[in-house]
């Protein structure tokens, strides 16, 4: 009773809000963490040592031949420390889009599992934070080892390295928001395959084993405009302590790019789930 | 009387141009026990999902506890127990999780949750499937967890969309005997079924649905009373005689009815009519006297059977 009154007296001013939104994506990250007990661990783990290995073998391994290398603000700095920040940039990418992605693509094609969730009193923004959310606690963990690892190694090269933990749940967040917004247009599992295609070479070629000057101009151009390339920047300025103005720019970038993605997100699971 | 719980007035669903549910009209009384029935594609589980504020109406009115699902979907389904038609429990989690997770999403504290799953685990007589995993349940178990997932917020109505369709004779009983329990309780239940017999069973009122539209609505006996007679004779000629010899039928009966494998006669008194037919000089090979059901009601009103 106390409930319909409550909502009477409110009015329906917020509701379209309300709607969308019951303050209450912390149930739904529960049953993730929940969820996550009885998942493949390997998965886990690997998420964890890919980044650690790549580490070891090109920036020592290649490292040895490379020497060193300049970044973006002209310091000279050691390969190692070089390619470390962008392989933290590229897992946090990769882990929010793999949990945004694939793992939504299947609960929303296979489990019915959001159909379930919104015939409470959930909204769909509750569902798209709370999972959203669980991909970041992942991403964070993650982080924070390869950050320890970087730490052993001698490869943090400045005290700014601790703001790149916040720095890489901004990073996860974004791909995490847009990745969701993807998949929910998507039908088929073929389609689902053009996210990987998208991908690859983003990782290869968004300055992440070698500066950018090495493009010819217009390619350095369209790189710059690409999401990886902001998130390696971000972090290489914060680990080596080479940081300008810069990096509001970057900070900017993923901010509108978690804006979109979540007005479209919120969009679509209405659409498909409230229609 | 008690204002309504549920009203919906000239509702309407269409995908592009077809209208999946046609202007349709009823109003549901708390406590009540209300059934759809109809046969597939009648337009059931579409009125059950605008009801339970999952999908939004094309056009006409609909309010649920005295709130329009179109503004305040949230609050109507935190007072809901749905049952879908297709089980989506959480097969990610154990049996009794499912229900504890379930009843965070309304935002109920962990304390009562907790307290509610063990209650409604014994409810649904699962005590010992705790710990199970959902895809190890049976058919009739997950059915069973579904309506007791659907029951962690203490709803004040509960939809089931065809709660026992796939269930074995026992299990269906069992279900029934929880409906009963809930009904007694005071929930307003509102059910979609192609059995008549469960319709004859639990619901108090129900409309008769036929591609989106309503064709009758009553009382399980007030409908069978207005549009069957008392008792119905089946006769079986073999399925290339029947249309021919129900030729030489007409006259017997109140109503004669042709199905593809046998004639139905609509009488006060079966035997008397079967009688008739064998002075006739005609020979079923096998005869059946039953009282009418629903089935009868629904084959008056739209020429068709309801399982098809
Ligand atoms: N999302 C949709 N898009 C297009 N058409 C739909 C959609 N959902 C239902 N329909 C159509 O609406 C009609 C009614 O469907 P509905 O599911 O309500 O029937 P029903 O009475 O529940 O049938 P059944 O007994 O088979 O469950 C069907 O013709 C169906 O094809
Ligand atoms: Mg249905």
């Amino acid at each position: 009773m106390s409930v319909l009154e409550r909502t009477r007296r409110s009015g329906p001013l917020p509701q379209s809000l309300r709607a969308l939104y019951a303050g209450n994506a912390r149930s739904v990250m529960a049953r993730g963490l929940l969820a996550t007990k009885s998942t493949n661990w390997t998965v886990v783990v690997s998420g964890f040592f890919e980044p650690v290995f790549y580490l070891l073998a090109m920036g020592f391994g290649l490292g040895e031949l490379v020497g060193s290398v300049s970044t973006t603000t002209g310091q000279e700095v050691s390969y190692g420390a070089f390619i470390a920040p962008a392989l933290l940039a590229v897992s946090a990418m990769n882990g929010a889009v793999y949990d945004s992605t694939w793992n939504v693509f299947f609960k929303m094609n296979y489990t019915k599992l959001y159909q379930g969730m919104l015939s409470t009193s959930l909204g769909p923004l509750d569902v798209a934070f709370g999972e959203i959310a669980l991909a970041l606690l992942r991403g964070a963990v993650y982080a924070t080892g390869f950050l320890i690892v970087m730490q052993v190694l001698g490869l943090n090269l400045s005290w700014l390295a601790i703001l790149a933990l916040p720095a890489v749940v901004l990073i996860a967040f974004a791909f995490a928001s847009f990745g969701m917004a993807i998949t929910s247009y998507m039908k088929t599992f073929q389609q689902m395959d053009w996210i990987n295609f998208v991908m690859l070479p983003m990782f290869l070629f968004s300055a992440t084993f070698y500066p950018l000057s090495v493009y010819p101009e217009w390619i350095q151009t369209v790189i710059q405009a690409l999401p990886l390339w902001h998130a390696v920047e971000l972090m290489r300025g914060l680990t080596t302590g080479a940081v300008d103005a810069g990096v509001l720019w970057h900070v900017l970038y993923f901010v509108v790019m978690i804006l979109v993605g979540l007005v479209f997100t919120t969009k679509r699971l209405r659409a498909l789930f409230l229609d | 009387m008690p204002a309504p719980v549920i009203v919906a007035s000239d509702l309407t669903k269409k995908y592009k141009d077809f209208a999946a549910v046609d202007g349709i009209s009823f109003e549901v009384a708390p406590g009540e026990s209300f059934g759809l029935l109809g046969p597939n594609g009648a337009g059931k589980s579409t009125t059950m999902r605008m009801v339970g504020a999952v999908s939004t109406r094309t056009s006409g009115d609909l309010r649920i506890l005295d709130l329009d699902p179109n503004d305040y979907g949230p609050e109507i389904r935190s007072q809901l127990g749905v049952v879908p038609q297709a089980d989506n429990l959480d097969v990610e989690l154990k049996a009794r999780d499912n229900l504890v997770v379930y009843g965070r999403y309304f935002g109920l504290p962990r304390k009562v949750v907790q307290q509610r799953a063990d209650e409604l685990m014994a409810f649904a007589q699962l005590e010992d499937k705790v710990k199970a995993k959902v895809d190890d349940l049976s058919g009739g178990m997950k059915r069973r967890l579904t309506i007791a997932r659907a029951l962690i917020n203490d709803p004040r109505i509960l939809l089931l969309d065809e709660p026992t369709t796939g269930l074995d004779p026992q299990a269906r009983h069992i279900l029934w005997d929880r409906l009963f329990r809930l009904k007694e309780q005071g929930t307003t239940l509102v059910l979609t079924t192609h059995y008549m017999d469960e319709a004859e069973q639990l619901c108090d009122r129900l409309v008769v649905v036929d591609k989106g539209s309503i064709m009758a609505e009553g009382s399980p006996a007030a409908l069978i009373r207005q549009y069957s007679s008392r008792e119905v004779l089946e006769v079986r000629f073999g399925s290339d005689r029947n249309e021919q010899v129900a030729e030489q039928l007409a006259g017997i009966g109140e109503r004669v009815e042709v199905l593809p494998d046998r004639i139905l006669v609509y009488s006060e008194d079966g035997e008397a009519e079967l009688n008739h037919i064998t002075e006739l000089g005609l020979h079923p090979l096998t005869s059946l006297v039953r009282r009418s059901s629903l089935e009868d009601v629904f084959l008056r009103l739209t020429g068709r059977s309801l399982i098809e």
